[in-house]
Order: structure tokens, then C-alpha cells, then sequence
């Protein structure tokens, strides 16, 4: 287990040492960096099997490293305090001054010994192989992205340098986070998981740049200002700061408050614009923030909770978020036409599902919570990729642009088309897991949730399946577009691509091997989910989905055909581009999507929900609190 | 054996049925507007003929999309009929109509993207009633697979009245019924011209045909479900009530006209949720 710090060692030094390096060898110390994240991975996962794979508690008291990062919490303090004075934006200081203080005053006033700080069991051994696999995955992608961004992007400082060292810094927080089984570690984390998703979403240093990531940062410290509550509150009153006894006592006032950081680092209403604001950066950040790492770390901390949160207040609480988040967002999609936004709003939307199961807190749930939150990691993953790749190539990352891309950009197009069927197609995991969420709900007696998800699915299906059809529809262009996309980006997808399918073929395996054992460690016991005979039905009828249309396209590819221009309403000038309109001149053919934008707008919707989250939030945490006092 | 001997029957049976379905639909159809009607196996005719005109097509995959959401909705009815999860059932027929989305979005064609256009509302549209219907089910017989549904003492529809109230009212929108025939039409003078059929001619349009008649088996089909259960009488029961269910759907065709998309989805929405909606509410209640 000598591997742990190595683990966490490894991307902190890489991020130090990047930037020092000359541009040209950056791209080789990524590749050595992100080989030897996933290298380390894969030893501490034999390591931990071969030593049989249960609980491992790690770390006993080591005073030097609790001051280490009480002192870093304060260098994180100076670092937002100068940033902010700097931007004018003071409330900031409040908050991050706010919470360091609170920090250090309990950890000095009411010091609270811990056997351990470390923790490895199947949870956090699955989140770190997310990060490793995909957020490694992702930086290697950043190599060959990032010099096509900066010759899109001539106005905007080349920073990438910094850019890779943060990816790194934030890789190594969040193995930290997800291996703390200490509080107060956790809590330093999670800190330097804010600050550093603050400076990438910054990175461009427009003014929107700027404004967006102070939005984030506002919203995320409010969380870890919950956090620091939360950690005050168990080290005064029970005298404990690990987290598995707090969930083991159910203690609730830490409890709630500790899913009140969860709901805000993964971008719950009423905080979602911090995530759907991140959009403005670089997109592998934007991948990192929504696939593997970031975001992830809320859903891990609620899934944590979980057992705390069956069948009482904070649970149904959270639950109710979470499902109204998921429609909410799902709606909004709709009305969006740019790429990453979709992106965003699904990612927001799919973590409300997670966290409604969290919230709900049965073994059924979390089991579906566990499955989503894999196969979202990976098909989001590399949809922020196919979708920054398209970018560079065409100049814009518009939907209405990718009219007829199968055309124009064939692999990215397939790359895409696999990404979007394993978010929301039959029988891709993502829907697996949909169905055992949708029978959870109705087991655990909450109607509410049914409904939510009834119409939720709805409007998922209808911004995906138009996405796709703009990719399908074989609209010949003369606009040439030259695939500019880098090897390194290909390396990267290609994997996620391989990765998505592997994952939905072997998915009995992966809810057997991987899934049931974080049921049984986190409730004692473990029933089957769904019956072997059902998942093997899956998994042929996913192979039916892949072969079916396959099967047909050999069938009919030797069928002869007369090709016939398509009918336009105008005479077709013979291209299926140009009609001749009323006039008698050409006129081009556009056609557009449907964004519904007075119905699903965002200006309709986000304030609304907002509000009502908002509401139900505030009330829900005085009734909780004030009921445990 | 017994499912795999009603699976066999659907495969083979269900394109006759549709057909005869269509041919009564058009008599009565015509007999309601003081016409005399084709004869009753017109369909068949159509479709004969339709085979065996002249491969024309505007692209290389509209057919291959077009089989595949044949064969998707031909494993959608399989899985209903061989006692399956309804809930998968459902999925699986909404990744069937996805294909048939694909088709016509593929022509890049202005009447059929819009034809697709609109069709992807509808599915957004019915959705949130089949998914419910399907937790209604599990909320009244304990079980989301139709093997066990039908073999309960009573027929679900005594306790789940709404929801087959939401589903004769959504079935128009799968049947391609007015005035939710918003994605194609019978006449190509419309609007929309033929909507997501535009660009399909000759076998295309034949298998999209057989295709709608898988559709329409199944939707009835699950009709069925609300009346059967462990008694031999409920089988005529639910073949009647299949029929009258038919024939409302007929009679609102010819009564109601076009809506637009807006009006589609407000109703329908609601409907799901004063219909499946509150009547699952009150089986969650007291349970």
C-alpha cells in the first residue's frame, strides 16, 4: 500500500514540474505523467486484490502532514483572497477567510484524534481508476488539443504550461479526496479541487472567463463553507471526524450539511451555473470537470451518505433535488444549440439522477447511482472530447454547424454517434440503469421521483435523438473541412469509444464484480439487483443493436438502386442543395433543429428552478437542522 | 414453448393482422364519410405493388435504417408477446422509432426533416405516459413482466382504469391518428407534404408499411394487457375490447383535425398526468 502517496505524489510533482519544462517536451511529460497515473492505478488495484480486496484503513496519526495542510489551507486562502481583491469581488474573501478560520480554530481548539486518514475499499478503488483511466486519458488528449486551440485562439495567452499542470494538480487532488477517509483531509481536497477548477475555467482571462469562474468559486467554497461547518460540528459533538463513523451513527447535522457540499460540487440546482459557466474554457478542462473528476467527488461524498440518508428528511431532500435537476436540465438541453452546452445540461441533468438515488439511499439505488455514474463518466468523457475535436476543426461548435458531419468528419462523427447512443439508447448502461432507478423509486415509495423521471426520460430522448439526426443527415456540402484533429486526441477517444462499448458488452460482469461489492460494503449486504438471466438478455440485445443495422447495411449494400434528387418544394437544381426559389434564382437549403426555446428556454426555466430548489432547500436544511438541535 | 410458440405467431401473424386493421380502418373510415371504401385487403394490394416498383432512393441508408427499425420493432412486439419486461419493451420500442427518425433525418430533405422533426415531439409526447403505465402495472400486479400480468385473478384495468384512459389517448399519436398525425400524412397535398415519408418510395416505403403494422399489434397488444388475466374468458374479453379501442381511435381520426406540435404536447403531458398520473398516485397510496 506504499503505492497510495506515490499515487498522490506522482501527478503533484508532473504539475510542478510542467511548466518549468520547454514547450516541446511538455507533450512527451504528459504522455510519462498520465502513462504513470494509470500505471499506478493499475499496481495499487493488484496490490489491493492481491491483498483480498476488503476494507483497508490506512495512515495512523501523522501530525507533521496535518499541518502541512492546515498550512496549505491558508496558502489556498491567500491565493483566493489576493484573486479576489484583485477582481473586486470581496464576498469571495468573506466565504474562503470564512471557513479557513473556522478550520484552524477547531483543529487547534478541539483537536480530534484519528486511528486513521486513509481509506481504500471498492468505492474509492473504482473512483480512482476513473480519474486515473480517464482523466489520463484526458490530458493526453489536451496535448494535441491544445495546440490546435491556440492557433484557433491567437487572442488568448498561451498558457498551456499551467493548463497541464493543473490537470495534474487536479488529479492528484482528487485521488486524495477519494482515499480520505479523514474529514479534515478530505476537506483540504476538496478545497484544492475548487481552487484549481476556479483557475482552469479562468483560463482564458476574457471577462467572461473571469466571471464565470468566480461564479464557480463562490458557489463551490459555499459548499466547502458547509463542509467546515459540518466538520466543526462532528468534532464538538461526537468527537469524531471520520466519515464512516458519522455515517454509521447517522449523525445529522454533519450529514446534512456534508450533502449540502455534495449538491453544490456536483452542480445541483440552485447551483448549477457554475458548471454550465465552466463551458468557457478549454474543452479537456471542461471534460475533466464533467467526466472523471470534479463533479464526480460530489456524487462520491453523497454516495458515501447514502446509508445515512435512507428514509429520513436530508434523504428525501436530497432525493428531491436531484430529481428536479434532472428534469430541469434535461428541459433546458432542448432549447440549446451549442455542442458543449447540451453537454452540460446532460451532465447536470445525469447527476441529478445520481443524486436522487443517493439521496433515496436504498441498496437498489445505489447500485443504479454506482453503474450511471461509470458509464457517464466515460461516454461524457469523450463527447467533450468528439465535441472540442469538431471545434478545431470546423471553427464552431454550434450544432446547426454539424449538419451532415458524417460526411464532412467521418470519425468524429462515429466517435460521436457511440457516445450519444450510450447515453440514453436501449439497452446501453446508462438506460440499465434508468430502469433500476425508475423500480427503486417506486419501491422506496416516492412518486414524485417516478414522475420526475417519466418526463425527464422524455426530454433526454428528444435533445439527443436531434443531435444525432443532424450528425446522420448525408447533406453534401462544398465547404471542405480538413480533419485537423491531433493523434493524441484520436489515441484518446478511440480507447473511450472502446471503453464505452467494452462496458456495455460486459456489463453482467461489471455489476457483479465491481458493483455488488461496493453494495456490500457500504450496507453489509448485497441482493441481486437485477437476475443474471436479465442481464444476459441485455447484453444479447445490445450486441442485436450493434449487428442489426450492420447486418442490414451488408444486405441492402448490394441492392441496386436508382438514386433520385430529394423533393424541395422549388425545382432541386440537381444537388439537393439548391432549389430555385419563387424568383427564379437558387436559393441554398437550410435546414435547422428544433429548440423549442419559448417553452425549454433557459431564460424560462432557470430562474424558476432555481428559486423553487432554492426554497425547498433553505427550508428543508432549517426544518433538519433546527429538528436535530 | 408457449413463448416461443406467441412469438412465432406474432412475427408471422402480425403483418396480416395490421393489414386486415388498416383495410377495416379504411372501410369504416370511408363508410363515416358517405364514401364505399377499398376493399378490405387493399393494403395487401399496396403493399404487393409497393414491392414491386422500381428501387429509386435518395441515399444509400435510408433502407438499411429503415429494416433495422423494422427489425427493432419486431423484437419490441416479440418481447410482449413472449412474456417479457414491459418496461424494456417500451425502450426498445423507442429506439425502434429512433431509427425510423435516423431515416428520414438521413435524406437531409426539407419535408422529411421536418416530418422528423415532428415525430421526435411525439415521441417526446407519449413517452412519459408508456414509462409511467409501466410502473403502473408493477404498482397493481407486482411485477413488471407480462408473463406474470396476465396471469393475475383480475383484469388490471379494474384498478388501473386511468392509465388505459391515457393510453387509448397517446395510442392515436403511434397510430399516426388524427389530430396527432403530425409527422405524415395519408395525403401528400398537405402542409408537410408526406412528413418523414417524403423521400421514401417503392420497398422503403413498404418496409416502413410492414412496420407500422408490427406497431399497431403491439400497441393493441398492450391494450390486451389492461383486460387479461389467469381466467380463459378474458382473452375474448380483451379481443373485443381491442376492437372497440380500434374503432374510437378510428372514430377520433375522422372527427378531430390537425393540431399543431404545442397543442400536441400540452395535451398529452397533462393527460398523462390527470390520467396515469393521478391513478398511479392513488395505487402507490394504497398499496
Amino acid at each position: 500500500m506504499a503505492i497510495i502517496p506515490i499515487l498522490i505524489g506522482w501527478p503533484a510533482l508532473m504539475a510542478l514540474l510542467i511548466p518549468c519544462l520547454p514547450a516541446r517536451w511538455r507533450g512527451r511529460a504528459v504522455y510519462l505523467g498520465a502513462g504513470g497515473v494509470m500505471v499506478l492505478a493499475f499496481l495499487l488495484l493488484g496490490a489491493w486484490l492481491q491483498g483480498g480486496g476488503g476494507i483497508v484503513s490506512l495512515c495512523g496519526a501523522v501530525p507533521f502532514l496535518d499541518h502541512l495542510m492546515l498550512a496549505g489551507e491558508f496558502a489556498l486562502m491567500a491565493l483566493i483572497v489576493v484573486l479576489s481583491i484583485r477582481h473586486r469581488k470581496y464576498p469571495v474573501v468573506l466565504l474562503s477567510v470564512g471557513q479557513t478560520v473556522l478550520m484552524a480554530w477547531s483543529e487547534l481548539t478541539c483537536p480530534v484524534e484519528s486511528a486513521t486518514h486513509l481509506r481504500l475499499d471498492c468505492l474509492s478503488m473504482l473512483m480512482v481508476m476513473i480519474a486515473a483511466l480517464v482523466g489520463g486519458l484526458i490530458c493526453i488528449y489536451a496535448v494535441g488539443y491544445m495546440q490546435g486551440y491556440h492557433q484557433h485562439h491567437k487572442d488568448c495567452q498561451d498558457r498551456s504550461g499551467f493548463f497541464f499542470s493543473m490537470l495534474f494538480f487536479f488529479l492528484a487532488a482528487m485521488f486524495g479526496l477519494v482515499l480520505s477517509e479523514n474529514l479534515v483531509w478530505m476537506y483540504f481536497f476538496w478545497e484544492i479541487t475548487s481552487v484549481i477548477s476556479f483557475l482552469l475555467i479562468g483560463y482564458t482571462r476574457t471577462e467572461e472567463a473571469v466571471n464565470n469562474s468566480f461564479r464557480a468559486l463562490w458557489m463551490n467554497l459555499l459548499g466547502g463553507f458547509a463542509f467546515a461547518v459540518a466538520i466543526v460540528v462532528a468534532s464538538h459533538t461526537l468527537h469524531t471526524v471520520q466519515l464512516g463513523e458519522l455515517v454509521a451513527d447517522g449523525a445529522t447535522i454533519p450529514v446534512v450539511l456534508l450533502a449540502l457540499a455534495g449538491l453544490t460540487k456536483s452542480a445541483q440546482l440552485p447551483f448549477s451555473s457554475w458548471l454550465l459557466g465552466a463551458m468557457v474554457a478549454p474543452t479537456p478542462s471542461s471534460a475533466l470537470l464533467h467526466s472523471a473528476t470534479m463533479v464526480k467527488a460530489g456524487v462520491y461524498l453523497l454516495i458515501r451518505l447514502a446509508p445515512a440518508m435512507a428514509n429520513n428528511m436530508t434523504g428525501m431532500t436530497v432525493a428531491f433535488i436531484g430529481g428536479f435537476t434532472f428534469i430541469c436540465a434535461s428541459m433546458m438541453a432542448i432549447a440549446q444549440n451549442d455542442g458543449k452546452k447540451v453537454l452540460a445540461f446532460s451532465t447536470v441533468s445525469n447527476l441529478g439522477l445520481i443524486v436522487a438515488c443517493a439521496g433515496i439511499g436504498a441498496e437498489e439505488t445505489i447500485w443504479a447511482a454506482v453503474l450511471l455514474m461509470i458509464f457517464h463518466s466515460v461516454s461524457k468523457s469523450m463527447l467533450f472530447q468528439a465535441v472540442g475535436s469538431i471545434e478545431n476543426c470546423l471553427g464552431s461548435r454550434d450544432i446547426e454547424d454539424m449538419h451532415g458531419l458524417l460526411l464532412r468528419l467521418p470519425r468524429l462523427t462515429y466517435i460521436m454517434g457511440i457516445g450519444i447512443a450510450g447515453m440514453y439508447l436501449a439497452p446501453f448502461g446508462m438506460l440499465i440503469s434508468k430502469w433500476v432507478a425508475l423500480k427503486a423509486f417506486v419501491d422506496a415509495d416516492n412518486y414524485l421521483l417516478v414522475i420526475f423521471l417519466a418526463y425527464g426520460s422524455a426530454t433526454t430522448m428528444l435533445y439527443w435523438t436531434k443531435w444525432l439526426c443532424k450528425l446522420v443527415s448525408l447533406h453534401h456540402t462544398k465547404a471542405k473541412v480538413v480533419d485537423a484533429t491531433h493523434g493524441d486526441q484520436y489515441l484518446s477517444m478511440y480507447i473511450h469509444a472502446a471503453a464505452t462499448l467494452g462496458l456495455c458488452l460486459l456489463f453482467p460482469l461489471v455489476s457483479s464484480a465491481v458493483v455488488t461489492p461496493i453494495i456490500e460494503e457500504l450496507y453489509g449486504i448485497a441482493h441481486e439487483v437485477l437476475s443474471m438471466s436479465v442481464l444476459t438478455t441485455m447484453a444479447i440485445m445490445l450486441v442485436s443493436v450493434l449487428f442489426v443495422p450492420s447486418l442490414m447495411f451488408l444486405l441492402t449494400r448490394s441492392t441496386h438502386r436508382d438514386y433520385v434528387p430529394i423533393y424541395m418544394g422549388g425545382v432541386n437544381e440537381g444537388d439537393n442543395t439548391y432549389f430555385t426559389n419563387s424568383f427564379g434564382e437558387p436559393e441554398h437549403l437550410y435546414l435547422s433543429n428544433w429548440y423549442l426555446r419559448f417553452e425549454f428556454g433557459r431564460r424560462r426555466l432557470m430562474r424558476p428552478g432555481v428559486i423553487v430548489s432554492a426554497g425547498v432547500l433553505i427550508v428543508m436544511l432549517c426544518v433538519i437542522i433546527g429538528g436535530a438541535v | 414453448m408457449m413463448p416461443v410458440l406467441s412469438v412465432l405467431a406474432y412475427l408471422l401473424l402480425a403483418p396480416l393482422v395490421g393489414g386486415l386493421l388498416d383495410g377495416l380502418d379504411r372501410r369504416v373510415s370511408a363508410r363515416m364519410q358517405g364514401r364505399q371504401g377499398p376493399p378490405m385487403l387493399q393494403p395487401f394490394y399496396d403493399i404487393k405493388k409497393l414491392f414491386t416498383k422500381q428501387m429509386i432512393a435518395v441515399n444509400s441508408v435510408q433502407m438499411l435504417l429503415n429494416l433495422s427499425y423494422l427489425v427493432f420493432l419486431a423484437v419490441a412486439g416479440s418481447m410482449l408477446f413472449a412474456g417479457a419486461d414491459i418496461l424494456m419493451c417500451l425502450f426498445i420500442l423507442s429506439t425502434a422509432d429512433m431509427f425510423l427518425v435516423m431515416a428520414a433525418s438521413s435524406d437531409s430533405s426539407p419535408f422529411s426533416t421536418l416530418g422528423a422533426g415532428r415525430e421526435m415531439i411525439q415521441m417526446m409526447a407519449y413517452e412519459p405516459l408508456t414509462l409511467l403505465m409501466a410502473v403502473g402495472f408493477y404498482l397493481a400486479t407486482g411485477s413488471f413482466h407480462v408473463g406474470d400480468i396476465i396471469r393475475q385473478p383480475h383484469s388490471a384495468v379494474l384498478v388501473m382504469p386511468g392509465f388505459l384512459l391515457g393510453f387509448i389517448f397517446i395510442t392515436a399519436i403511434k397510430l399516426r391518428k388524427s389530430p396527432f398525425d403530425l409527422s405524415t400524412s395519408h395525403h401528400a397535398h398537405q402542409e408537410m407534404v408526406k412528413g418523414i415519408t417524403t423521400e421514401m418510395a417503392g420497398p422503403t416505403l413498404a418496409v416502413m408499411n410492414v412496420a407500422e403494422y408490427y406497431e399497431m399489434v403491439l400497441m393493441l397488444g398492450i391494450v390486451a394487457l389492461f383486460f387479461l388475466n389467469e381466467h380463459w374468458w378474458s382473452w375474448p374479453i380483451a379481443i373485443v375490447a381491442c376492437l372497440v379501442v380500434y374503432l374510437l381511435e378510428i372514430l377520433w381520426d375522422n372527427a378531430a383535425a390537425r393540431v399543431k406540435w404545442r397543442t400536441l404536447l400540452d395535451s398529452c403531458w397533462v393527460a398523462t398526468l390527470l390520467t396515469g398520473g393521478l391513478n398511479g398516485l392513488i395505487l402507490m397510496l394504497v398499496r
